[in-house]
C-alpha cells in the first residue's frame, strides 16, 4: 500500500493544546508541509505570537522565537538581516497582528522586508476569553460586544490584506479561508507561494486565513465553518490582492 | 482496499472530518470515549473509502493517516 497522506515531521510529534474544530492546527499543518516540500527545515525559523498560537514553539520542529505581543515582525527582521541565507516566518492571530502590532506589521511590508507572515484571522480575542477584536464584524456578538458590535462606536472591521496590498514594499498578500476542501487546497498553495516570494527575495509576503474559532463564537465546529462561508467571507473576500 | 486510520489519542471529536468525507466513511463514535475523554471519529463504513484525503486536509490534530 502507498500512504497517501501522514503527518510531516517538520510538525513535532505532540498533540496540539487547541480547542476541538480550531483552525490553528489545520494550519500548522500546512506550513509544516510546505517547509517540508520546499526543502528549508534546516535553514527556516518561524516566531511565535501572543494568542492561543503562543505556544506554536512546541509544534514546528524548525528554531522558534517567541515574541513580545504583536513584535514578531520586528524579531523576523532581525533574523532576517543577520542571516540573509535563511528563511523565516511569523506566525500571528488578528490580535496580534492587526491589533497591538499593526505599526510592526505595517513598516515591515512597507520596508520590504523579505520575511513570510501567516496571518489567522478568526474575528476574535481567542485566548483571553473572547472579546472583540479589530477584526470582528458588525453585529456579532462576543464578551465585550454582547449587543453586537456596533459600527457607529468602534468602526467596520479592518482588512489587512487589502491595506498591506497598498504598501510597495509586498511582493505577495493573499486571503484564503479554512471553510472548504477547495479552499483548502487554495490555502496551502497560497502559503507556498508566500515562503517562494521569501525565497525569490522579491519582499514581504503575507496568507490572511479566515480561520474558526467555534469555542468563542458559541458554535459547534461545523457550524462554525459554516459561518465563514456565510458572515466571513462576503466581508473579507478571498483571492490574492498583489503578486510581483 | 484504501484504508483511514484514525489515531484515536490525537483526535478531539471535532466532527469536521466527517462533515468534509464526500463518501460517509467516518461517523463520531458513540459509545467510546478515548483517553483525552473526548468521543473520538470512527471509521464506520470503510469501503466507501476513495483515499481523497479530504477528511485528512480538515483534520486540526492530524490524528488521520490514509494509505491507497
Amino acid at each position: 500500500m502507498t500512504v497517501v497522506f501522514k503527518k510531516t515531521p517538520v510538525l513535532r510529534d505532540v498533540p496540539l493544546h487547541y480547542c476541538p474544530g480550531c483552525g490553528h492546527g489545520i494550519v500548522h499543518r500546512m506550513v509544516s508541509e510546505v517547509i517540508e516540500e520546499l526543502g528549508i527545515q534546516d535553514k527556516c525559523a518561524g516566531v511565535a505570537p501572543v494568542g492561543c498560537a503562543v505556544f506554536a514553539y512546541n509544534y514546528f520542529d524548525v528554531d522558534m522565537y517567541e515574541a513580545a505581543h504583536g513584535r514578531a515582525p520586528a524579531v523576523a527582521t532581525g533574523f532576517k538581516r543577520v542571516h540573509p541565507d535563511h528563511y523565516i516566518f511569523t506566525y500571528q492571530g488578528d490580535g496580534d497582528l492587526a491589533s497591538i502590532g499593526t505599526a510592526e506589521i505595517v513598516h515591515a511590508a512597507h520596508r520590504g522586508e523579505k520575511i513570510t507572515t501567516i496571518f489567522i484571522n478568526n474575528a476574535i480575542y481567542g485566548m483571553t476569553g473572547g472579546q472583540m477584536a479589530p477584526t470582528t464584524l458588525v453585529g456579532q456578538k462576543t464578551t465585550t460586544s454582547p449587543l453586537g458590535r456596533d459600527k457607529d462606536h468602534c468602526g467596520e472591521p479592518i482588512r489587512m490584506a487589502e491595506m498591506l496590498a497598498t504598501i510597495s514594499g509586498s511582493a505577495f498578500i493573499a486571503r484564503c479561508a479554512l471553510n472548504s476542501t477547495p479552499n483548502l487546497i487554495k490555502t496551502k498553495a497560497a502559503i507556498k507561494k508566500a515562503f517562494e516570494t521569501q525565497i525569490a527575495r522579491k519582499g514581504f509576503s503575507m496568507v490572511e486565513i479566515l480561520s474558526p474559532c467555534p469555542t468563542n463564537w458559541g458554535k459547534s465546529p461545523a457550524e462554525a465553518m459554516d459561518w465563514i462561508a456565510d458572515a466571513m467571507i462576503p466581508y473579507y473576500p478571498l483571492g490574492t490582492f498583489k503578486e510581483v | 482496499m484504501n484504508k483511514v486510520t484514525i489515531l484515536e489519542d490525537w483526535c478531539k471529536g471535532c466532527g469536521l472530518c466527517v462533515r468534509a468525507c464526500p463518501k460517509a466513511v467516518l461517523a463520531i463514535s458513540t459509545t467510546h470515549l478515548n483517553k483525552k475523554g473526548y468521543y473520538p471519529a470512527e471509521v464506520a463504513n470503510p469501503e466507501a473509502c476513495i483515499a481523497c484525503a479530504a477528511c485528512a486536509r480538515t483534520c486540526p490534530d492530524t490524528a488521520i493517516e490514509i494509505e491507497k
